[in-house]
């Protein structure tokens, strides 16, 4: 294998597996050092800087980043990341002075954001402060979209939405709230130098069997119903409940029927507990709350007795794989089961709903009905238009959404100034040795073997007597604290000095997870499996060096590297060091 | 020196043993010997070593005397016995409880100043004794914990640190070991963990004395230009006889071999060594010709490596004093005090 090339960022930016996985690659070791040091202001602005929204989002972000994280393949659980930002949200206090001032010139450019939703926000976010006057349009009276209208109050209280969606409002945008735009055509006439559609998928799919209509009054949309529970148009639901899918609104609704007094929620899924779209902590969280969740059963009918429903019948299927190992689900033949009750939530699923655009206004729309956007710029086929979030290219979540925010407005910002919509900034990257002393590192290199710390809630009996009640009630200091400490720092950086190596082995002996071997060079196949401890995870690279004295290569395996620093510690010629790598994205104008 | 404690995370594929122990659970604590010292590598290959043979941790005892050699027994095998003696020492309490208890292994860790200056004597009567052992000599050539002085196997006309040349001559512990009668002679780098830990592991099952002497480079007082104990100095003059498998428990000889090249020896416990020739004349079952080839090499500046010799039906201590099979302190009052008719009988073939 050639020596690794350590000047692309990509080679160390991919070992900080929690920020590489981060759709808007948030520096998670660095501000998790920074909770460490009581620094949570800080630690608070180096998340608003990369994903805007830290408090909603350590409370209910889909966490890619904990899935990736080192410690995860280490032992059992991955550092609570998410948990952490919210620590830092939560005690950051007062923050308003250390927010970007109103931009005091504006450059004679006007932007609109249609929705209020993270996307839209994070594009007036990154525009406001260059001087762009940006407009953000929405058809509900508040800011944040879905993030509002659909995210229960026990899980993102009222009050951190109207903070964060404040900090961006308060760079000066106009905010056209309570007006729905019914027409792109006509808004593009407007003097508008591009708009931004961040619209979100906001139509909940509905299940079309029989007694659909006929028990319709006790049938609801999962999104339209918990977004009129949010907005306090209902606030009760019979006691027997069924939700209909197995994803995160499913999880919302049935959570949220629990404390509007239903008694016997249940959850119905087609498919299988493993498979069901869902994040685990949110099925766990719905099981906690005593709602069973039911397998393998797809709704054939809503049964209705006098205009009114009053259950509903499953098919019974099982999964059956064929020759290529593709899963089908397949009726196993047994009779359907009836399942009674009073209210069903239909939550299968969200789909993206364009009527409000014209399809001769010079913006193309796929087969599926989905507004053709280029992957890298986020511009449609009319230039002029631009797309992020769901509206984009369907249903994630709020970190990607954050993140086309981010690259729509880099696309916006150079459309705007007649220069490349292709140009993508280069990331800031800062690579810099963390040494203070002969064994000293501006770092906690002292590996905790702590298990991964439970966040308290309220008990449960408290939390489903109100359906605004936060349930999490976050760490704690000690124990964010020592939360903090289970973060292994894959951000310091094991940097290898070919020159300065005289292979006494010492490096080889002291590593804890046996990652460093030095070997004749290979190909990287026939290299992997004969490391001093097998390298079959393929996501994970190879760091080689260049040729040694006595003709061998240094190969380090990052896959489990615990970033403990010993190597270097027991190096005695400086030939390893540990390196602090800091890559930051750059926003529109390099904005900060 | 490291002040953390090495984290107990392991790769996940770590293997066990028999045991069902893993490597990491036969080191010890973390060194505070110099960072990069050879000494370190000898540790981790005596671990490794131990986790091959899987040896129970309890049934060892580790013992030395005073340097930075002797340090090392506190940096493996956590769960074992030890005893760090008295500088140069180490073979006399070793024999002692080697004579007290039978049952236990034996291995003692020593470095070229324990055994080649203060305990010269000491180590000779142990090895002529053939007490049952590995004794490992951590050989750097120089007195590192007094900042560098030349040790008495220092090679003559090498150079100090600061540029001395070395008047004496330097003592060869492999060639006074075969001169002495041991059973069993190696010699190893640090460097070359392929080639030591093999040799670790037959020492360890070797019955008799078994004696390795390994280069260990000192990277703080005896690494520079001018000296043969620097790791440029021992790669380029290290020449191997042979290169060394130790097969526990009649494991069947999976690997092919070219005819001819290959030597086979049984030892008491059933192990057996295969000995790949690396130079093809050289016999390491004759004591006589292994010391003629090493002054041969020597004289060239060679360092030869490997099994030196081997005597596989060696006899240890216990065989020559007819001591009795079981150790000490498992024999019962009625066997350790027999009684006055007993004491009569032999103050009556005394008379």
């Amino acid at each position: 294998m050639e020596p690794t090339n350590t000047e692309a960022p990509e080679y160390f930016h991919k070992v900080v597996d929690c920020q590489w996985a981060c759709p808007a690659h948030t520096p998670v070791p660095e501000y998790i050092r920074l909770i460490a040091q009581g620094r949570h202001a800080d630690a608070y602005m180096v998340n608003w800087k990369s994903n805007v929204f830290p408090g909603i989002l350590g409370r209910t972000c889909d966490r890619p980043c904990e899935p990736a994280c080192r410690r995860g393949r280490v032992e059992d659980e991955p550092v609570a990341i998410c948990r952490l930002k919210r620590v830092a949200a939560d005690n950051k206090g007062d923050v308003k002075a250390r927010m970007p001032a109103p931009a005091a010139n504006k450059i004679g450019k006007k932007v609109a954001c249609i929705g209020a939703g993270p996307a839209s926000m994070t594009v007036a976010r990154d525009l406001a402060p260059l001087g762009y006057h940006v407009v953000v349009y929405d058809a509900d009276a508040k800011s944040g979209g879905m993030i509002r209208s659909q995210i229960p109050r026990f899980r993102l209280p009222e009050s951190v939405i109207d903070e964060e969606m404040g900090f961006i409002t308060d760079l000066g945008l106009e905010m056209r709230l309570g007006e729905r735009i019914d027409s792109l055509g006509a808004l593009l006439k407007e003097d508008y130098d591009a708009i931004f559609v961040g619209t979100g998928a906001p139509r909940g799919r509905d299940l079309d069997v029989p007694g659909r209509q006929e028990a319709a009054a006790n049938i609801h949309i999962g999104i339209d119903w918990l977004s009129s529970v949010s907005f306090g148009h209902i606030d009760s639901i019979g006691k027997r409940v069924i939700v209909l899918g197995g994803g995160n609104t499913a999880m919302d609704c049935c959570r949220t029927s629990r404390r509007l007094g239903g008694e016997e929620v249940k959850v119905v899924v087609r498919s299988g507990f493993e498979e069901m779209k869902a994040s685990p902590w949110e099925k766990e969280d719905a099981m906690h709350e005593g709602i069973p969740i039911l397998n393998f059963l797809v709704p054939k009918a809503f049964t209705h007795e006098g205009g009114k429903l009053t259950g509903v019948v499953f098919e019974k299927v099982a999964p059956v794989f064929d020759d290529k190992g593709r899963r089908s689900l397949k009726p196993t033949g047994e009779p359907d089961q009836h399942i009674e009750c009073d209210d069903v939530l239909v939550a299968i699923g969200q789909e993206n709903s364009f009527p409000w655009i014209e399809r001769d206004i010079g913006l193309s729309f796929d087969e599926w009905g989905m507004p053709v956007v280029d992957l890298i710029t986020f511009q449609s086929t009319n230039e002029k238009v631009f797309f992020g979030g769901d509206a984009a290219f369907g249903p994630k979540n709020i970190i990607w959404a954050v993140a086309h925010g981010h690259d729509a407005a880099v696309s916006i910002d150079h459309y705007c100034r007649g220069t490349d919509v292709r140009l993508r900034p280069p990331p800031g990257v800062l690579v810099s040795s963390q040494k203070m002393g002969i064994h000293e590192w501006s770092y906690d290199n002292d590996i905790s073997n702590d298990d991964r710390q439970i966040v308290p809630q309220l008990p449960t009996a408290v939390a489903l007597a109100d359906v605004k009640a936060e349930v999490e009630l976050g760490f704690d200091a000690a124990l964010a604290l020592a939360e903090t400490r289970r973060c292994l720092n894959c951000d310091v950086q094991t940097v290898f000095a070919t020159p300065l190596c005289i292979e006494c082995d010492a490096c080889v002996d002291i590593c804890p997870t046996d990652c460093i071997t030095f070997t004749v060079n290979g190909e990287e196949d026939e290299l992997r499996p004969r490391l001093k401890a097998p390298a079959l995870n393929l996501t994970q690279d190879l760091y080689i060096s260049g040729t040694l004295p006595t003709g061998r290569v240094l190969v380090k395996d990052e896959d489990v590297c615990l970033h403990c620093g010993l190597c270097a510690e027991r190096c005695p010629t400086g030939a390893w060091d540990m390196q602090k790598f800091v890559i930051e994205m750059t926003h529109a104008g390099g904005a900060k | 020196m490291t002040y953390i404690v090495k984290p107990q995370f392991h790769h996940p594929s770590l293997s066990t043993n028999k045991l069902g122990f893993t490597r990491r659970d036969y080191e010890g604590r973390v060194s505070t010997l110099c960072a990069g010292c050879g000494h370190d590598s000898i540790s981790a290959a005596i671990v490794q070593a131990c986790f091959e043979i899987d040896l129970e941790p309890h049934r060892l005892a580790k013992l030395s005397g005073i340097g930075c050699s002797s340090k090392t027994p506190d940096y493996f095998l956590s769960a074992s016995h030890g005893f760090n003696t008295v500088h140069g020492r180490m073979p006399s309490v070793l024999t002692g409880a080697n004579l007290a208890n039978r049952e236990l292994i034996y291995l003692g860790v020593s470095g070229d100043g324990d055994s080649a200056s203060i305990g010269l004597g000491q180590f000779a009567h142990a090895m002529r004794r053939g007490v049952n052992m590995a004794y490992i000599v951590e050989n750097n050539g120089v007195y590192g914990l007094t900042k560098g002085q030349f040790s008495a196997t220092a090679d003559k006309g090498s150079k100090s640190k600061k540029g001395v040349v070395n008047s004496d001559s330097g003592i060869d512990l492999v060639a006074l070991a075969l001169q002495l009668g041991a059973t069993f002679v190696g010699r190893s780098f640090s460097g070359d963990k392929e080639q030591l830990v093999p040799l670790i592991k037959a020492a360890l099952t070797h019955k008799g004395a078994a004696f390795i002497d390994v280069l260990s480079p000192c990277v703080a007082f005896n690494n520079h230009k001018g000296s043969t104990k620097s790791f440029d100095w021992v790669r380029e003059h290290n020449e191997a006889v042979n290169r060394l498998d130790v097969i526990l428990g009649r494991a069947p000889v999976t690997a092919s071999y070219e005819p001819g090249s290959l030597v086979e020896v049984a030892q008491h416990d059933g192990s057996v060594l295969l000995l790949r020739k690396v130079a093809q004349d050289y016999d390491a079952t004759d004591r006589v010709k292994a010391m003629a080839y090493l002054q041969d090499r020597q004289a060239v500046g060679e360092i030869v490596t490997g099994l030196l010799y081997v005597d596989p039906d060696a006899e240890d201590l216990h065989d020559a004093l007819n001591t009795v099979n079981r150790p000490l302190n498992a024999l019962s009052d009625a066997e350790l005090t027999p009684g006055s008719a007993a004491l009569a009988k032999i103050n009556a073939a005394l008379r």
